[in-house]
């Protein structure tokens, strides 16, 4: 998948995390924010490039910046993302 | 023999009574009150001195010394900043700081521990960027942690001496009778209970007072008495009333506070204490505070009530106080803006020194009167330890308090607290900090289960037969990191930066710088 623009999901809110996507070309380089940094970071990081990845996207900047978000909803707000960065509506919803 | 002044013959000791002094005329001597006649009638004494500078050269402080403070006016003190920056200028340092507590405000004291006025620290808390500094090794003695129990024990024992304390009042005579709050009408900046001042008032060698409101003698009845106090200093300002007192503690909306609270309630009412005369206490923390809402329906319904409410006393107990469900109110510590007006209006809202309260010598103290307790954690362990003091990331931002000494007093100690605060799961293998030993606590309560302390099977059945579902404390965790997942250790380093101890004055615990 290609980055087109950047683009946000997310807010700042707590237990929600914000991401932004941009293009890049060094992999997958992920600046982290978090509020459970030491205790959670390399989770947080390892869920956000794993949804990357699946999605097939292997060149992106990432900045998140994490309020205490749940799996869950990192997982949600980076492929939200994503979609709004690639311009596709083509949700494929579902577990 | 010897002639008195007046021309007596006194002898000059007298077999069983020992050696007498002959009446000389002079008021007495020694002190600095020292006149030459007995009488003067062109000066009335007073305690009051010019400045803080002149009271502090008074008092005899001296590099090295202990001086304390108390922490009734909250976030809102101005006392600790403007002493500390008095006595920078006059040049004296090393000195040991022993607050009953420390908060945001004291942030100037980072600075007056890096040029040497503070060599070390005692309190029951510590919070904002001192606390943060702290974790990070800016000192070179640790911190030593105190309960309030433990810290007035330790007063009054004697292990913790107090050259010189400088004490805020809301209110004082010229002679020093001080209270929280003022029968003469200025209450600006009035706080209610002074119970953690009235220790040092009592035990200090010298004790300063500051106040903003000098009011005629005597300002009766007193929180702290004229014996106890040497010298007095008027300023402008203790402080910002907005920090020192909020208006009424509302309840909490939180809905999962609430399934918390009522969880609470429905604990107490099956636990066996739930009787005609009980006692209880609530801590800080929405949960906590919103148990007595619930409380009273079911007083209402069981056609009790409790004869006295302790401790941090808020605008919902005076409320239960004033309807009659609650005969007495020992109150150490004023939460709220109503709980200082009751001071004030309530014949049985009585005012208590934290040794009262909470000491843990053999003459027992109010604690070891209470039924029941309810009190909030940052984290709690399967072995049902209690941590209040340090953050999930290891880092110093809350205080000890009275929580282990209502603990280990009370006869059923609940704790509140929710199974995750957004990714952070409230219950661990062994918690960051133990301020509040596993063994003085009896159940945990959150919205998703109850786990009772295995030592209290007693407890278990009580509950269980009530229809009240308990489960494990292993399994309570499981939930929780089923939701949010598994925390990495924090990393810490090896410089201890904080000792906790426990009410006698023993090591419970110590905290390590955070290494990042």
């Amino acid at each position: 998948m290609e980055i087109k623009k950047a683009s946000t999901a997310g807010t700042l809110e707590s237990s929600d995390i914000m991401i932004l996507l941009d293009r890049g070309d060094n992999g997958i380089d992920i600046e982290l924010k978090s509020s459970v940094l030491y205790q959670f970071g390399d989770q947080i990081r390892t869920v956000i490039e794993q949804t990357l990845l699946e999605a097939g996207v292997h060149n992106v900047k990432v900045i998140a910046t994490d309020r205490g978000a749940l799996d869950c909803t990192i997982k949600a707000r980076v492929l939200t993302a994503l979609h709004r960065a690639v311009e596709t509506t083509d949700y494929k919803w579902g577990v | 023999m010897n002639k008195n002044i007046l021309g007596v013959d006194v002898p000059e000791s007298i077999s069983g009574l020992g050696k007498l002094k002959a009446f000389n005329g002079k008021r007495f001597s020694g002190t600095a009150h020292e006149m030459p006649n007995i009488k003067n009638p062109d000066q009335r004494m007073s305690k009051i001195v010019d400045n803080l500078e002149s009271a502090i050269h008074l008092s005899g402080l001296k590099d090295g010394m202990t001086i304390s403070f108390h922490h009734h006016f909250r976030n809102g003190d101005y006392i600790v900043n403007l002493v500390l920056e008095a006595i920078a200028k006059l040049g004296i340092k090393n000195l040991t700081v022993a607050s009953s507590s420390l908060t945001d405000i004291h942030r100037p004291m980072i600075d007056h521990i890096k040029n040497g006025v503070v060599y070390r620290i005692e309190t029951s808390g510590l919070r904002g960027e001192l606390a943060n500094q702290i974790s990070h090794g800016l000192m070179e003695v640790p911190i030593v942690f105190r309960s309030h129990g433990g810290r007035a024990y330790s007063i009054a024992s004697g292990e913790l001496k107090i050259d010189v304390a400088f004490l805020g009042v809301p209110s004082t005579d010229l002679f020093g009778n001080a209270n929280g709050f003022s029968r003469e009408g200025d209450n600006s900046s009035a706080c209610g209970s002074l119970g953690y001042a009235m220790v040092d008032a009592k035990y200090a060698e010298k004790v300063v007072l500051l106040s903003n409101n000098i009011v005629p003698y005597p300002n009766t009845p007193c929180a702290i008495p004229q014996t106890d106090v040497d010298y007095i200093v008027e300023i402008d300002a203790i402080g910002d009333p907005k920090g020192i007192m909020s208006g009424a503690t509302r309840y909490s909306t939180n809905p999962k506070e609430l399934m918390i609270a009522k969880a609470a309630a429905d604990v107490m009412e099956a636990s066996g204490y739930f009787e005609d005369g009980f006692s209880f206490q609530t801590g800080t923390g929405g949960s906590s505070l919103a148990v007595t809402r619930f409380l009273k329906e079911k007083m209402i319904r069981k056609g009790i009530k409790a004869n006295f409410a302790l401790g941090g006393i808020t605008s919902q107990i005076v409320k239960l106080h004033e309807e009659g469900f609650i005969r007495k109110l020992l109150d150490v510590q004023s939460f709220d803006q109503d709980a200082v007006d009751s001071t004030l209006k309530n014949e049985f809202h009585h005012i208590v020194d934290a040794h009262f309260y909470a000491g843990p010598g053999v003459e027992g103290a109010a604690v070891d009167q209470l039924d029941m307790v309810v009190l909030s954690a940052l984290e709690i362990d399967v072995n049902f330890n209690v941590n209040v003091l340090t953050g999930s990331d290891g880092v110093i931002r809350g205080a000890v308090g009275g929580h282990p000494d209502t603990s280990a007093g009370a006869k059923l100690a609940i704790i509140v607290a929710p199974l995750v605060r957004g990714r952070i799961p409230s219950i661990l293998d062994r918690v960051n900090t133990i301020c509040t030993p596993g063994m003085t606590v009896d159940v945990l309560v959150t919205e998703q289960g109850i786990a009772v302390n295995p030592a209290r099977q007693d407890l278990i059945e009580r509950l269980n037969t009530a229809g009240i579902k308990t489960e494990t404390i292993e399994a309570l965790k499981a939930k929780a990191e089923k939701i949010v997942g598994h925390p990495n250790p924090i990393e810490y380093g090896d410089k201890i930066v904080g000792i906790v101890t426990f009410r006698d004055g023993s090591v419970i615990d110590v905290i390590r710088q955070v290494s990042r």
